[in-house]
């Protein structure tokens, strides 16, 4: 690890251009170095790209983290059959917001990236499976992708070496379940999104039961810089194991939310500092280092490197790198109460544990919160949360759990002052960043 | 079927233009259901039974899927849908109060229109728009950095007649109709329009800016 | 005596795992939940179901699990694993609830979550005391619950068709219903609704789902019936639901399973011999179920054989004999009845001894085709050796002497042909004057498994919504033209190549037999291709009376009834020196007699004389004599003479015989007073003073089986050229078509009566035209149909795309088309359709 003292400089590559005008155009995006990458790829030997993507290291940026070189690696030998590239864009974990601005500002980045990918994995017909909640993402995806027909970086004989390739990109229609693999797979088959059964994974029986690569958003617009600027330059960042930038994603309490992109391995504090801190006159109480699904941590943790390794050795999870940051005003009940109704309202119903425990949790929560709630609640919560972890199909149900179980271990005094008190003891409209009384509800009536 | 006939031909044109994006037909029943909704407003029983007939499914088949998925309506749908983020997050810092004064104006709840068909409300889940918090959406189009005050405004609009502009999207909200149409892959020339990005998407940039950082530089 | 044995795979692949401690070798790929109960450890589940791909839903079935890895050592998987989707590998270690704290408290926990929504109301449920999760939770689960909220509720129940509704709030969601009507049965009626924990089973209903509608949608209708589950086969979901969410409304509230006595027995309703379950209670049937039999109906049957068994204990059951007095039918003791019928046929046989006798001209015996082996036995044997004629028909359908060749030389006395499980591994399947669906019973959900991995072609006028589920292609044929099509298959024909591909099968229906040509044309193609060739009947007891001989050409065990050596063994066999040597009349035949005073007297058995396009009810008004041997009173027993009453499947035993030739015994379920037709027959042959011999079951079989099956001499020859087809000219009058027509499997036949519930699934009838047709005569809305006598049928137009042209298609015997009995014509005969004047 770097020494005291040390600043981790931010590293726009992903984010460079998108203070541009009009970024999102094909022309701006050849203009600064757009393509090149494909280019070059389309020259090389398929099997090096792949080995390129494996040696650089770099690691799903969907949440899960898996070497997405291995992966490819997985594809079985080809038996002249169709096989599918799939990017994962349906962006619902609470927290996450980081793939939307990427499609609005540069999609052609994403674009290039499936261009080398399918290219590098023998795919002919790609897809891009967008939430459906974003319909300006969705105009400037389907722009760029008419854009690189019309340019020949999509169709049949790319550039005159006999490549074919079709996008088609897919809108949702408001599911977050449909962003695990295997949901998202039979949702883009015309099916309610519920995960599959595995094996066979999407690897070997994907969309439409074919070999299948599925892969963030994030991951595959990464894939262009390696290209273009070689290994050594992508493994010159980040750590051992988590190498490479990734964008990070401040939201709540600090003064200048947003998207701050960095070498993996940057620290809490070094990203709060660089957004100007907790709003004035309040601290830090709780955050999620990677999205609601990932156990919540404190300003304990703040010098816990954002890799995976670490941010795992500490309790918690990467995830998306997601920072959901919360101040003292903060009700931490409130908090996990509104994350809780999230994963019922979304659970898909498909497995016991999941649909009903979420119900349950969710029952408790709301129960506690309004100060409703006993003792024997909270012990309630931790007991049903250890029917549903590691009990369900999918990693939703195991989600749902985190938020409960972490903060009921770090916070379970202010549990219990809502039973003893019999109501919350805070002030919702003191962690909101308006007057609750500024509005004067008559002028509009 | 009650679709008159002029109607059912263009539904029938449309569906074969999504058809041709997949290799397999099925797919398309998600862009489908978008489209029903374009023409309906909502998921209507005749747009299921359309859907059905397109793919040979049953009908039960189609409404497996179409009451899987929150954009579906099953009733018509107002001309604008206002969510407003109730996720922790956006629910925190201000969304819950967005959301009271919001209903208590429009006068209607969660998933409900206005008599006159105006506006349908909905408290949305987080809608990947965190770090513009407190976040409304219409229409899906972003609508950031909200305030109780800035929400009702949008009512006022509507109902004076105006055009409302998203924060980061196309020039105007589009209707419901026209937003299911674009979402089941018709273009409606509006990519070009609006920002980039907004500022909070380019922190990180105007900081290495500010810094003299060039990470992105080989 | 029954014949079927399950076949154990010779398997090589084993594999060796350890459960709960014990070492045990399983099949390589078996599921850790069957390797569990292979050493007698019963792991609970819910979603798991043999018969069904897993999914591994409910979680229930979770266990520890460790299997070496690559350096040998064993790992232990960080969660408990589903034991109903896992495989066993080499080496595995598995730890279920019995010696595992992990997937014991994995097991509690899963099992709570499940009761928390699921409501206590044991007591009134159907499934109540049968229940797995009522056993699973005393078994499995924790003793009290900790869920203080309120449950989730739901409106109830929820009627899912007529016969079958859904308690929601009792469903745990394990999906076997909605998989089993997608997987087995291929009508995915009902599916998922919603999402989450308000997730749900059902069909498209606005109301439920909350959809706002304007007026009921068209044919929101899965088909033209307008059922939203209209599955031949909805009632295998109430069963193989574990818990009581799926429910009858033949059955819901009846009983309680304690209370029932179950007897096993096999349906008569169809020729595949299907094994099902009878539950009764002081003597009344309360349901029937499906019991398992790999190689038949594996774990299914269909709705008919399910639900229909109300018919035998309607207000017209006949418990005494009744003997006519002076123009009316008066209930008679046994001996007296006896009496009266012995002295009736003595006198048509001519046999009094009185100068009366040289005027006699005999009887006619009609059997039916629901009778058992032994029945129809009994009614042979009572005919050629007490009435002396050959006048024995149990072929109540259109029928031909093409075809009695075809049954005496290659299905008659031939044992176990093809195989149902052939027939799922055929990788081509060709299909003559069957349908599957309607026809077939379960024969379908056996072709619907190979789906996509066989080829199945139709020779038919249309292709049927069952038939596309197979996945089946069609070659349009008018009726009547099928053996020229068959001829036509040979050289490069595609449907040729494919049947010659060894184990490829011909599927031949009894409806062949109404278009000559057509079974000489199916074994000539055999011949040709190497197929093997099943002839698959419609009604339980066809196959039985072909091996019984209880047909005019053929005796016993396929032997020609023409030939003097055949004839000369049975005789033997029967103690008497000759049989009689007149070619028999065939059932039409038998009637037109009796009409034209040709024949004194019948006897007759099970026939219900609407499914005749012969007025049976006017041959036995003109006959002198009739005796019926019934169950109810039908038409034809109140126009008899003499009514003896047997006793229906349930309350005898005996042999259906299936379409592969299988012996499927069944002993009596219910014991009554009732007698079956055998015995009656011996009763009355006795009292004309002859021992006919067929007093038990066990009598008959033991002669059946020393009589054996006909030596290769003994069998009639099939025609070896195919008979040219009958062509349909075409007159000039406006609208004539060729008629095509067929059973559906819910229809009115005569043991479907008295259930309404599953008549209200049965498809609503339509005449189908093909569109070139409908446009060429301008029909419309609602059409006429014509026969050549007798009444009409009115019925909605359904234009029917890839359709013969010139053809119309109506169901045999449905609510408002009764052909035999409304057209009096046969399929391949012509009509006249005209659009219904308004
Ligand atoms: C409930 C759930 C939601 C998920 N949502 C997303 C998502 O919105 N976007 C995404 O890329 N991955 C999501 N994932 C992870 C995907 O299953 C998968 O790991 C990822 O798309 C793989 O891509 P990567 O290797 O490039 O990260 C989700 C997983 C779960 C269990
Ligand atoms: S954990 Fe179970 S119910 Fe929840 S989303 Fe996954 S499969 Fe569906
Ligand atoms: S029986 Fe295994 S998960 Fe249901």
């Amino acid at each position: 690890m770097e020494g005291a003292g040390h600043v981790t400089q931010l590293t726009p590559v992903l984010s460079a251009t998108w203070g541009l005008e009009h970024s999102w155009n094909f022309d701006t995006y050849r203009a600064h170095g757009g393509y090149e990458a494909a280019t070059k790829a389309l020259a090389m030997d398929q099997a090096d790209i792949i080995q390129a993507v494996k040696d650089s290291g770099l690691r799903g940026r969907g949440g899960a983290g898996f070497p997405t070189g291995m992966k490819w690696g997985f594809l079985p030998a080809d038996d002249g059959g169709p096989r599918y590239l799939v990017v994962n864009a349906d962006e619902s974990e609470p927290g996450a917001c980081k793939d939307m601005p990427t499609m609005m500002a540069a999609p052609h980045t994403l674009i290039e990236g499936v261009v080398i990918t399918s290219f590098a994995i023998g795919c002919d017909h790609a897809f891009i499976y967008v939430r459906g909640e974003v319909i300006h993402v969705y105009r400037r995806l389907m722009k760029a992708v008419a854009e690189a027909y019309d340019n020949g970086w999509l169709g049949t004989n790319i550039k005159g070496t006999g490549f074919n390739l079709d996008v088609t990109v897919h809108a949702g229609a408001g599911a977050y379940i449909c962003g695990e693999e295997t949901a998202l797979l039979d949702s883009l088959e015309g099916r309610r999104g519920q995960p599959r059964l595995k094996p066979p994974f999407p690897a070997v029986a994907g969309l439409y039961a074919r070999p299948t690569v599925v892969n963030n958003v994030e991951s595959i617009a990464s894939v262009p810089s390696i290209i273009n600027h070689g290994v050594d330059w992508f493994t010159s960042m980040g750590t051992d194991k988590s190498k490479g930038m990734g964008l990070f994603s401040l939201s709540g309490h600090v003064n200048r939310p947003g998207q701050y992109e960095a070498p993996l391995g940057i620290t809490p504090r070094e990203l709060l500092e660089m957004a100007g801190g907790i709003r004035d006159g309040h601290t830090l109480k709780f955050w999620t280092p990677g999205g609601s699904s990932t156990p919540i941590f404190t300003d304990d943790h703040l010098d816990v490197p954002l890799d995976y390794e670490s941010v795992g050795a500490a309790g918690s999870m990467l995830g998306t790198r997601s920072l959901q940051i919360f101040d003292d005003t903060t009700c931490v009940v409130r908090a996990v109460e509104r994350w809780t109704e999230f994963y019922k309202h979304e659970s898909c119903g498909k497995c016991t544990p999941c649909r009903e425990g979420t119900y349950w949790l969710d029952l408790i929560m709301r129960r506690l919160e309004t100060g409703r709630g006993t003792m024997a609640d909270i012990q309630q919560l931790l007991d049903t949360c250890d029917s549903i972890a590691g009990r369900a199909f999918c990693a939703l149900g195991d989600a749902a759990t985190a938020p409960v179980i972490s903060s009921v271990t770090l916070f379970r005094e202010e549990y219990e002052r809502h039973v003893t008190e019999g109501g919350c003891p805070f002030d919702p409209a003191a962690s909101a960043l308006f007057d609750y009384d500024s509005a004067p509800e008559e002028a509009h009536a | 079927m009650t679709y008159d006939e002029s109607t059912a031909k263009l539904l029938a044109k449309d569906a074969a233009e999504i058809f041709a994006r997949y290799p397999v037909r099925r797919s398309a029943l998600l862009p489908l259901l978008h489209l029903v909704q374009s023409v309906d407003g909502y998921v209507s029983p005749d747009g299921i039974q359309f859907c059905a007939e397109q793919l040979d499914l049953s009908s039960a088949e189609v409404s497996a899927v179409a009451t899987f998925y929150t954009q579906y309506k099953r009733r018509p749908n107002g001309e604008y849908q206002l969510g407003v983020c109730t996720n922790t997050l956006c629910a925190v810092m201000g969304g819950d109060e967005i959301w009271r004064q919001l209903s208590e104006r429009v006068g209607v709840g969660h998933d409900e229109t206005t008599a006159d068909g105006k506006i349908s409300l909905e408290r949305l889940e987080c809608n990947a728009g965190c770090d513009y918090a407190p976040v409304m959406m219409v229409n899906w189009e972003f609508f950031d950095n909200m305030t109780p005050e800035s929400a009702l405004q949008l009512v006022d609009d509507i109902l004076a007649g105006k055009d409302l502009v998203p924060t980061r999207g196309a020039d105007k909200v589009v209707s419901f109709k026209e937003a299911s149409r674009v979402l089941a892959g018709f273009d409606d020339g509006r990519a070009d329009e609006g920002v980039s990005a907004g500022r909070p998407s380019l922190a990180g940039l105007d900081k290495a800016k500010e810094q003299g950082w060039k990470g992105q530089d080989t | 005596m029954s014949a079927t044995a399950d076949k154990v795979p010779t398997t090589t692949d084993l594999v060796t795992v350890m459960i709960d401690g014990l070492e045990t070798h399983v099949e390589k790929g078996t599921l850790i939940i069957r390797a569990a109960e292979q050493v007698g450890i019963e792991i609970p589940r819910f979603c798991d179901h043999p018969a069904l791909e897993p999914v591994a839903a409910c979680r229930q079935c979770l266990v520890e699990v460790a299997s070496p890895g690559p350096d040998g050592n064993l790992r232990a998987f960080p969660k408990p694993q589903p034991s109903c989707s896992m495989p066993v590998t080499e080496g595995m270690v598995v730890k279920t609830q019995y010696t595992s704290e992990e997937a014991d408290r994995a097991q509690k926990g899963v099992m709570e979550l499940l009761l928390i929504n699921h409501p206590l109301d044991c007591p009134i449920c159907d499934k109540g005391g049968e229940c797995p999760l009522q056993n699973q939770a005393m078994s499995h689960g924790w003793d009290e619950s900790r869920f203080v909220d309120t449950k989730r509720v739901f409106e109830k129940p929820l009627l899912l068709s007529s016969e079958i509704l859904l308690d929601r709030e009792r469903c745990i969601m394990c999906q076997r219903c909605t998989r089993f009507s997608q997987e087995i049965a291929g009508d995915a009626f009902i599916d998922l609704q919603n999402r989450g924990a308000m997730q749900q089973i059902g069909t498209f209903n606005e109301d439920v789902l909350g959809f706002d509608g304007y007026g009921p949608v068209g044919a929101a209708a899965e088909d033209e019936s307008g059922n939203a589950f209209s599955s031949y086969y909805s009632g295998n979901t109430i069963q193989i639901c574990p818990v009581g969410a799926l429910t009858s409304a033949a059955y819901r509230f009846r009983s309680r399973p304690f209370d029932l006595v179950s007897s096993p027995g096999i349906s008569e309703h169809d020729s595949s011999g299907s094994a099902l379950r009878t539950d009764h209670r002081h003597g009344k049937i309360l349901r029937r179920l499906a019991d398992n039999d790999p190689v038949v109906n594996e774990d299914w049957i269909t709705d008919k054989d399910r639900f229909a068994f109300t018919w035998q204990n309607q207000a017209d059951r006949i418990t005494q004999p009744l003997v006519r007095k002076d123009g009316e039918l008066v209930e008679a003791s046994w001996p007296e009845a006896l009496a009266a019928a012995a002295a009736g046929l003595t006198a048509a046989i001519g046999k009094t001894g009185t100068p009366a006798d040289s005027k006699a001209k005999g009887v006619g015996v009609l059997p039916g085709g629901r009778v058992t082996m032994e029945d129809a036995y009994a009614y042979s044997k009572f005919a050629r050796l007490v009435l002396g004629t050959n006048d024995v028909d149990a072929r109540t359908r259109c029928s031909s002497d093409e075809e009695q060749a075809f049954l005496g030389a290659t299905v008659a006395g031939t044992g176990l042909g093809v195989t149902f499980a052939e027939l799922e591994k055929a990788p081509t399947v060709l299909l003559v004057g069957f349908e599957p669906e309607d026809e077939g019973g379960v024969v379908f959900l056996r072709l619907k498994k190979s789906a996509g991995r066989q080829s199945v072609i139709t020779v038919a006028s249309h292709l049927t919504r069952g038939a596309q589920k197979l996945g089946a292609t069609l070659v349009p044929t008018v009726p009547g033209h099928e053996a020229r099509v068959l001829a036509s298959l040979k050289g490069t024909n595609a449907t040729y190549k494919e049947l010659r591909q060894p184990g490829a099968v011909i599927v031949v229906g009894e409806r062949a037999a109404g278009s000559a040509g057509t079974l000489t044309a199916v074994g000539a193609l055999a011949k040709r291709t190497k197929a093997k060739v099943a002839w698959i009947p419609r009604r339980a007891g066809e196959r039985g009376a072909v091996e019984a001989g209880a047909l005019p050409g053929l005796l016993p065990g396929g032997r020609d009834a023409a030939a003097a050596a055949a004839r000369g063994a049975v005789a033997t066999a029967w103690g008497t020196s000759s049989l009689p040597q007149t070619p028999g009349r065939d059932a039409d035949a038998v009637i037109a007699a009796a009409a034209a005073k040709a024949l004194d007297a019948l006897v007759i058995g099970g026939v219900d004389d609407s499914d005749l396009t012969g007025d049976l009810l006017k041959a036995v008004k003109t006959a002198k004599f009739t005796v019926s041997l019934e169950v109810r009173r039908t038409a034809v027993a109140d126009a008899a003479d003499v009514v003896l009453p047997v006793a229906p499947p349930s309350e005898k035993s005996g042999t259906f015989v299936n379409w592969e030739g299988r012996l499927r015994a069944f002993g009596t379920a219910i014991r009554t007073d009732a007698m079956s037709d055998h015995r009656v027959l011996d009763l009355l042959a006795r009292q004309m003073g002859t021992d006919l011999g067929t007093a038990t079951v066990d009598a008959v079989n033991a002669e059946l089986a020393s009589l054996g099956a006909a030596p290769a001499g003994h069998r009639p020859t099939v025609p070896a050229e195919p008979a040219p087809a009958a062509s349909q000219k075409s007159t000039n009058v406006a609208g004539e078509m060729v008629l095509a027509s067929w059973h559906q499997l819910v229809d009115e036949g005569a043991l479907q009566d008295g259930e309404p519930h599953l008549a209200g699934t049965g498809r609503v009838a339509v005449a189908r035209v093909s569109p070139a047709t409908a446009q060429r005569l301008g029909l419309h809305g609602v059409v006429t149909v014509t026969g050549k006598r007798r009444g009409s049928i009115d019925l909605p137009l359904a234009v029917t795309e890839g359709m013969v042209d010139d053809v119309v298609w109506v169901p045999t015997k449905s609510p408002g088309s009764w052909v035999a009995h409304q057209l009096g014509v046969h399929p391949g005969q012509t009509v006249v359709v005209k659009g219904a004047a308004a």
